[in-house]
Parts: C-alpha cells; sequence; structure tokens
C-alpha cells in the first residue's frame, strides 16, 4: 500500500533527520512507530500522510509515485488516509458531530446520507452523549476520540495516530488503543507513533523504531 | 495480527457509497456487541490474545440510549458566522464605506452644481446698445428684438426695461435717478439653446447690419472660467473620491487578511481532511462576501440617510446664513441619480473585495501548505 525506498530527508542544508529509510505498510497491517523524542517520527509520518515530500528516494502510496503527483489529486489521495494529530485539530465552533462529519461535508455529501453513520461512529467511540457538544468543553480523551472518529468517519485505508495517547491518562490509553485495534480488525492499516512502550507491550503488532534517522523494523 | 479477519471493508476511495459506509459501520455496531464487557472498543486481538489489552470500562449507553432519537442542532458553517474579528471587519469596512460614499454624494453634487452654473450661464447672451448721437432707444430696443428672433437658436428675446434698468443701477446711483439724463447702456437678454445653438458670427453681423450700436456678449470669458472651475471642481472631487477608495481598498484587504490569519486552522484542516482548495475558498468566499456586503451597505446607507437628513434640513432652513452658504457651495443636498448609482456601485466593489481578498488568501495558505510539502527545508522558516 505504501512503499518507501531508500528514502532520505533534511531540513534546508541540515543534517538528513531521516537517512536511508526502505520500508513497506502492508494493507490492513498495525505497526507502532516508535524511537526516542526528536528520532523524526512526526516527520515520517507527514512523509507517509503527503505533507512532505522527501529530497530523496521513492515513495509510493496507493501504487503513486508521490513525487509526480499534482496537487489537484492531493487532497483525493488523502481522502484515503485518516489523521490523528497529536493537537487534535478540532474546529471549536463545530460540535462533536459537526467535527467528525466534516470529511463527508468536503466530499459533498449530503447530510442525510451520513447522518446516521457519524451518530453510530460517535457512539462506536463512547461519545454518543457528546454529540452536540463543542470540543473546548470536552475532555483530552474525549477530544481524542473524536479526531480519531473524524479520521475514520469516511473508512480510510490507512490511519496514521501521531502521539494518539500522548495527552490521556492510562486508561483512557489503554482504550483508545483497543478503539484502534479493533478498527485495523475490521481492514484499515494502523501506524501509531508513539515514545510510550507500555502502551506497545500491550499489543503484539510489528514495531518500526526510529533512531537517528534510521529505522529498524520488527515484525 | 496473524488471526484477523478478513477485512469487511469495502476499497476505499473516493467512488463509496453510503450504502458500502452504513454496512461498515453496522459491522463496527455489531462487532462492539460481540464483545461483551466493553461495549465501545474491541479487546480483539489484544484483549483475548495475550490478555494484555484490560477490558476498558463499560460505555454507559445501554442499547435503549443507543435508540433514542439525537437531535442536533441545525449544521454550523464550516467558517464561523460571527466573532469579535468578524465584527470588528465589519465596522472597519462600514466606517470606510460611509466615508467613501460620502465622498462620491459630495462629488456628485458638486460636480452637479458646477455643471449647472456653466448651463444657466451658458444659456443667455446679453445684447448691449450703447446711447449714441440720433439713435433712438426705444426703437433700436425693438429693431434688435426682433432682427435677433430671426436668427435660429435664439428663443426668447427680452428687453430689460426702463425700470428693471433703473433697479440695475440704483446700487450705484440712487433711488430717483433719471435715466433719460444719463447716458446709460441698455440691454436686452436673449435665451439661446434648445436643439441648436446659434450662430454667433452671424449673430453679430445681423447686430451690425441692424444697429451698429449694439455689442453681442455671449458671457464666453466667464462662461470659460466657470467652466474652467466646475473642471477644477470635478477633477479635485474625482482626485478625493479616488484616494478615498484606494485607503478602503487597502484598508479592507488587510483587515480581511487580518481576520483570515485567524482562521488558517480553518484551512490547514479542511486541507488535511481532503477539501479541495475550490472547495475551501467556496467556504470562506461566501462568509466574506456577507461580511463585506454586510459592512458595506451599512456605511453606504448611513451616508444615504446623511444626505437625505441634510436634504431635509436645507428645506426647513430656507433663507438662514448657514442655508445659504451651503446651498451656493453644494446646490441642493438632494443626491443625483449618479449619486446613488455610486454608492450602489461603492458597496458592490467593497463586498467584491472583501470577497477576492479573502479568496486569495485561501489560495495563498493552500500554496504556502503545498510549498512546505515540496521544499521541506521551508518547513523551519514558516
Amino acid at each position: 500500500m505504501i512503499h518507501f525506498e531508500n528514502v532520505g530527508l533534511r531540513y534546508g542544508m541540515g543534517p538528513e533527520v531521516l537517512r536511508d529509510l526502505t520500508f513497506d505498510i502492508p494493507k490492513e497491517s498495525f505497526q507502532f512507530l516508535t524511537g526516542p523524542s526528536g528520532a523524526g517520527k512526526t516527520t515520517l509520518m507527514r512523509l507517509l500522510f503527503m505533507s512532505l515530500q522527501p529530497t530523496r528516494g521513492l515513495v509510493r502510496t496507493f501504487g503513486r509515485d508521490i513525487s509526480t503527483i499534482g496537487k489537484e489529486e492531493l487532497p483525493l489521495l488523502r481522502r484515503r488516509i485518516g489523521i490523528v494529530f497529536q493537537d487534535f485539530r478540532l474546529l471549536d465552533h463545530l460540535t462533536t458531530y459537526e467535527n467528525v462529519a466534516l470529511p463527508l461535508r468536503v466530499r459533498g455529501k449530503e447530510e442525510a446520507s451520513y447522518r446516521n453513520d457519524v451518530i453510530e461512529l460517535l457512539r462506536w467511540v463512547g461519545l454518543g452523549e457528546r454529540i452536540n457538544v463543542l470540543p473546548p468543553v470536552l475532555s483530552g480523551g474525549e477530544k481524542q476520540r473524536v479526531a480519531i472518529a473524524r479520521a475514520l468517519i469516511d473508512q480510510p485505508q490507512l490511519l496514521l495516530a501521531d502521539e494518539p495517547t500522548g495527552n490521556v491518562d492510562p486508561p483512557m490509553a489503554r482504550r483508545i488503543l483497543s478503539l484502534l485495534v479493533q478498527l485495523n480488525r475490521l481492514g484499515t492499516a494502523v501506524v501509531i507513533a508513539t515514545h510510550d512502550l507500555s502502551l506497545m507491550d500491550r499489543f503484539e503488532a510489528r514495531r518500526m523504531i526510529l533512531a537517528d534517522g534510521r529505522l529498524e523494523v520488527y515484525d | 495480527m496473524t488471526d484477523r479477519p478478513t477485512s469487511p471493508l469495502p476499497a476505499a476511495g473516493p467512488g463509496r457509497g453510503g450504502r458500502q459506509r452504513a454496512r461498515t459501520i453496522a459491522q463496527i455496531r455489531d462487532g462492539n456487541r460481540d464483545e461483551p464487557g466493553d461495549s465501545h472498543a474491541a479487546g480483539g486481538t489484544a484483549g483475548s490474545g495475550d490478555g494484555r489489552v484490560p477490558p476498558s470500562a463499560p460505555d454507559s449507553q445501554s442499547s435503549e440510549q443507543r435508540q433514542r432519537p439525537v437531535v442536533l442542532r441545525p449544521t454550523a458553517p464550516i467558517v464561523p458566522a460571527g466573532n469579535i474579528s468578524g465584527r470588528a471587519l465589519i465596522l472597519v469596512i462600514a466606517i470606510m464605506s460611509f466615508l467613501s460614499c460620502l465622498t462620491v454624494g459630495i462629488t456628485t453634487m458638486v460636480v452637479a452644481t458646477a455643471e449647472s452654473w456653466q448651463s444657466q450661464i451658458s444659456r443667455e447672451v446679453t445684447i448691449q446698445i450703447k446711447p449714441a448721437e440720433g439713435l433712438d432707444m426705444d426703437a433700436a430696443l425693438q429693431q434688435v428684438r426682433s432682427a435677433v428672433m430671426a436668427v435660429p437658436g435664439v428663443t426668447t428675446a427680452t428687453i430689460v426695461d426702463r425700470a428693471a434698468t433703473e433697479r440695475l443701477l440704483a446700487p450705484w446711483l440712487g433711488d430717483g435717478f433719471d435715466i433719460d439724463t444719463l447716458p446709460v447702456p441698455r440691454l436686452v437678454i436673449l435665451s439661446v439653446g434648445g436643439e441648436t445653438a446659434p450662430d454667433y458670427e452671424r449673430l453679430r453681423q445681423v447686430l451690425a447690419d441692424t444697429v451698429p450700436e449694439a455689442v453681442l456678449d455671449d458671457h464666453r470669458t466667464w462662461t470659460d472660467r466657470l467652466v474652467a472651475m466646475a473642471r477644477t471642481m470635478s477633477l479635485f472631487g474625482f482626485l478625493i473620491l479616488g484616494l478615498m477608495l484606494a485607503a478602503t481598498a487597502l484598508t479592507v484587504i488587510f483587515a480581511t487578511r487580518g481576520v483570515m490569519a485567524g482562521n488558517r486552522h480553518i484551512i490547514e484542516v479542511l486541507h488535511f481532511v481532503g477539501a479541495e482548495t475550490g472547495f475551501i475558498a467556496g467556504q470562506f468566499q461566501r462568509r466574506f462576501f456577507l461580511i463585506g456586503l454586510k459592512g458595506a451597505a451599512i456605511g453606504g446607507g448611513a451616508a444615504t440617510l446623511l444626505f437625505a437628513a441634510l436634504a431635509i434640513w436645507q428645506t426647513f432652513t430656507r433663507a438662514t446664513p448657514l442655508n445659504d452658504q451651503a446651498t451656493a457651495l453644494f446646490g441642493q443636498f438632494l443626491l443625483p441619480a449618479g449619486g446613488y448609482l455610486g454608492i450602489a456601485l461603492v458597496i458592490l466593489i467593497i463586498a467584491a473585495m472583501t470577497t477576492l481578498t479573502s479568496r486569495y488568501t485561501v489560495m495563498r495558505a493552500v500554496r504556502e501548505i503545498d510549498r512546505l510539502r515540496a521544499d521541506p527545508s521551508l518547513v523551519g522558516i514558516s
């Protein structure tokens, strides 16, 4: 589904922050991306989300070389990827329901066609009672689940979650992990960037460890 | 991972329909039900395999609650309708629009007044008959009157009679003087214009043939000066209007960009959830068109009301020094049709400027995101 080959990335004239990355994200796979702070996890997530282009190497996403993808085509390709940002990036003036429905709304879908799905998904992530609530009054864990629901609503083939448990307590972290595992069981490939070792110990999955800009993959 | 069930998800992509999503959501729901003790999240491999993911706390929702109908508020616009910066922008636009419309109104009024002076003067021509030895003034006046009426373009010829002439001279010679004792020239006032303007050379020739003492004064010197003054006033008015509109444009553009800067996170979120640039621009355009139109309409409406109030004041304070001065300078405070048209145009231009600025800002923000994507070296700088 996603293929990296000898990928390197540097910011400006600085040293390469990512070096010689070669790996695949197979369909329906589940992996943790980990490494010490500053190892380049977020940068790699941005490469996976196509919000950065590598300075060298080849990245193929859904069979397309991302260096040849036009600006007009990029949003269409991104729709196949769900992303959960570390800082959630919810719109504070929209309710939980409206935030989750946003990806469908921007695709021009009628509300009647997705209303029940959004409500069902919100119930699934345990926010059935918080449907009409605005993000500023949600807890960190609730915001995280809204962000996850928003990433899932259009059934992406790949879900990228950057530190999805970074702002929540351990029980909530376990709960969020369970959500992502169940999602993966339904067929979505999942990449979780985290430096929470205890979280990774809770689930046997492929580990991608970034250190000094290089990646080691443990299947 | 090896015992993961086959994915029920259809191949993702833009072409998938709501029915498929509904089916998948139903599978998610059913998946929840299949796992007692963890109604909202799967233990799945995590929970069942090695038990390292403990079942989380049961969701408080019962199945009855799930069936409870959900009441949603009307869907909010993606770009928030009103906030403090939006209201401030409306105020700024209203003030600048008010000043611009005021300038438009005053300029059109001054131009109309100047044109009216010019046309009033140029519609009159005076014939002066100087007294001469043996000239029968009354007969000469009649002869001149008859002769000039035959010239095409002359519509009326009015002899300024003795009484009127005496009144004209009274300020200098005092009341009760005898006009016959002084060699006072007499006047014939012609109204010209209509469909064709008279041929002044022919008129002079007719006068020379009829009464050689008659001199034609076509007010050209006076008219030329008035025309020059009117043109200067118009030019000055349009210059001020141009400056005012430029100041309004810059203020509106920078104020809009300021408000847009506060909405950049919305652009980013929309961009990252797969919105196309045209869609994002459309959302902001609609919102900012309404803001621009509202502000400009408030300003333009206030300016129109001010002109109406001044017109009413002028009507009710006739023959007062202040009214006379104002009337002399501006004429009647009734906006000509061009004034109303100008105000409407200013409102539309300001609304369009606000709209286009928001569109341009969205395009620029998206371009910047794309630029960062293409050149990671700019990430740190931005």
